[in-house]
């Protein structure tokens, strides 16, 4: 491209205010990469969730049980291909910042539903062998360097005493926003320590249906079947049963959409500004190009351009350090298991930036396309 | 042979008839050039002369294409440009114009080389092609060795030759020079006619000139004097009247 040059020249010209104005696109776009892997990983659960599962809850709240008796009935309603249950243990390791997700699953149904999860064959086989054993993410046993046949005990706090586990399997994630935080073990285990408070109950269902389509349609035979009883449900997808969490946080998106708006409307002025005075610096050197044969159009890319290529460098590291630090992963000691920018929010930012580097080019370089040489060049 | 009084035939390189540029300035009309014709052969060497405000460089601008006249025609080598459309006129000055200005007007961030390849980034021209026409310019001009330098580090009057070197890189039709010696001192203003000379002499090239320096205008071959709009043929010493001599 041969006049390259000619932009590079132009970029160089002022290097502290490049730079700063480099610097305003890196930090918008880092701040733009970071609302983006936190609205992530508050949303996250809705992306991976599985259109073919149904999450069945206790219709007065999910912190209360249901009958383990359920599981034979929900199996013999029509639609539904598999039935698993999870139930919340809420136990402490080693101190109550190290927070992450423990749940007692079912063996025999909890590995088929959720194919996701990549677990080695003969650890799965070691983990159902051994009544205390324990399965850990892949991203949770590297936070606390766990390795396969570590004993991790963990202070019950719905469930009293201390409970030791064998770790005996690891697994990890087909997609890279698989949540791999979570902590298993065997509900029976939890059955067996807790055989009267807790003896005959689950936390809650996930079924998996023959066809996604009949998701609703399933959803409220189930809660039909259990109306009236003294165990009531309530039915959801999977999608929505995670939408319900992030919507006990507030309105998160909103939040974050608006101070991203914020963010890069200030982005526009700082960068239209600083483009603004920089066309008006170079007037008469606008006009001599136009004098010389460069047309009205050459001089309006020439503007767009270079805005474009501040927007883009800028841009461009913002997004590399928000890539760095969630690479890092989880800052906040597990409060952000899905701590992950994904190529989506890149190619967003990416365009955002272009965006604005258009939008604060393009009326300076209107201008400097439509300037009059003469009146130009009368310009001291 | 140059001529002011409309009688110049269509061989004329440059060629004005009934030149009229009015500006408005507020409720005032201000009329700057009035039925001004003008007769340039290929090869001339003419200079404008006249008080502030008399219209030289509005003239320069409008036989540059820089501007449109308010009346009248203006024919360059058989082109007439008056009626041409802004992005054609464009077009027009990158392949016939060359222009060297008072300030120099050169791309600070930009080299000598780069300031003279400018003109060369418009054409078809390889990349070798613009570097062998941009060394000769310098060379013509006489920086051959300045030619990686920023006009930073070059005096006035070598700045003002790279804008020279510009002018005639892309080989125009003419140069119109709007006081090229405005800003150099004695020695550099001589040098500066003295290339310019050379260009009428060696290279054949025809310079409209517009200055304010009595000196600069005694090289031309013809000197016109501009007042109130209107333009007379003047006489200088040692010239003949109406041509070159």
């Amino acid at each position: 491209m041969k006049y390259r040059h000619l932009i590079i020249a132009n970029l160089f010209r002022k290097k502290i205010r490049t730079t700063l104005t480099l610097g305003s696109f890196a930090v918008a776009l880092f701040l733009f990469g970071l609302l983006a892997i936190v609205r992530g990983a508050f949303s996250q659960g809705l992306e991976v969730a599985g259109s073919d599962r149904l999450v069945v809850v206790n219709k007065v709240s999910i912190i209360q049980p249901l009958p383990v008796a359920y599981q034979q009935r929900l199996e013999r309603i029509p639609g539904i291909k598999e039935v698993t249950h999870n139930n919340w243990f809420g136990g402490i390791y080693q101190d109550p910042k190290n927070f992450f997700a423990q749940f007692a699953i079912d063996d025999d149904t909890f590995h088929s539903m959720y194919p996701e999860f990549v677990i080695p064959g003969d650890q799965w086989q070691s983990y159902k062998q051994d009544r205390e054993g324990a399965v850990a993410g892949i991203k949770l046993a590297q936070r606390f360097g766990w390795k396969v046949g570590d004993r991790i005990p963990i202070k019950g706090t719905i469930f009293p005493g201390t409970w030791e586990f064998n770790l005996r399997a690891i697994y990890s994630g087909r997609r890279p926003a698989d949540d791999t935080n979570q902590f298993w073990f065997h509900y029976k285990y939890l059955e067996e320590r807790e055989n009267t408070y807790w003896h005959g109950l689950v936390g809650w269902y996930v079924v998996k249906v023959n066809n996604p389509d009949d998701a609703v349609k399933i959803a409220k035979t189930i809660d039909t079947t259990f109306a009236n009883s003294p165990w009531e449900t309530k039915t959801d997808t999977e999608k929505a049963f995670a939408a319900s969490f992030v919507k006990q946080m507030g309105n998160i998106s909103f939040l974050i959409m608006s101070i991203g708006a914020v963010v890069f409307f200030t982005l526009l002025l700082v960068a239209g500004n600083t483009m603004a005075i920089a066309v008006r610096e170079r007037i008469r050197e606008l006009a001599v190009l136009k004098a010389v044969g460069f047309s009205g159009n050459f001089v309006l890319l020439l503007v767009v351009f270079e805005s474009l290529v501040v927007a883009a460098l800028g841009g461009g590291v913002g997004l590399v350090l928000a890539k760095l630090l969630s690479l890092r992963g989880d800052p906040t000691g597990g409060l952000l298991p899905f701590f992950y920018l994904p190529p989506q929010a890149v190619a967003a930012g990416a365009v955002l930036a272009l965006g604005v580097g258009l939008a604060a080019g393009i009326w300076p370089a209107y201008s400097a396309g439509r300037l009059r040489v003469v009146d130009a060049l009368r310009r001291v | 042979m140059v001529r002011v009084d409309g009688s110049g035939n269509g061989s004329s390189l440059v060629r004005v008839r009934g030149l009229d540029k009015k500006y408005q300035r507020g409720s005032e009309e201000i009329h700057v050039l009035q039925g001004l014709n003008l007769d340039v052969d290929q090869g001339d060497f003419v200079a404008f002369m006249g008080p502030s405000g008399s219209g030289k460089t509005t003239l320069l601008n409008l036989l540059g294409g820089l501007d449109l006249p308010t009346r009248g025609t203006i024919t360059v080598a058989g082109d007439e440009i008056t009626h041409l459309s802004g992005g054609k006129l464009t077009t027009w000055r990158a392949r016939h114009v060359g222009f060297i200005f008072q300030m120099y007007n050169l791309i600070p961030v930009l080299t000598a080389f780069q300031n003279v390849e400018l003109p060369l980034l418009l054409t078809r021209l390889s990349k070798s092609e613009r570097k062998q026409h941009v060394e000769t310019a310098l060379q013509v001009v006489g920086l051959g060795d300045r030619m990686h330098h920023y006009p930073r580090q070059l005096s006035g009057g070598q700045e003002q030759r790279v804008a020279i070197a510009r002018a005639i890189v892309a080989d125009p039709t003419f140069l119109l020079c709007d006081e090229p010696t405005g800003d150099l001192d004695r020695k550099s203003a001589d040098e500066i006619m003295d290339l310019i000379d050379r260009l009428v002499a060696e290279h054949g090239k025809t310079v409209l000139l517009v200055t304010h320096d009595p000196v600069a205008a005694a090289r031309a071959h013809t000197l016109l004097h501009l007042d109130k709009g209107v333009l007379v043929e003047a006489h200088k010493a040692g010239s003949t009247a109406g041509g070159r001599n």
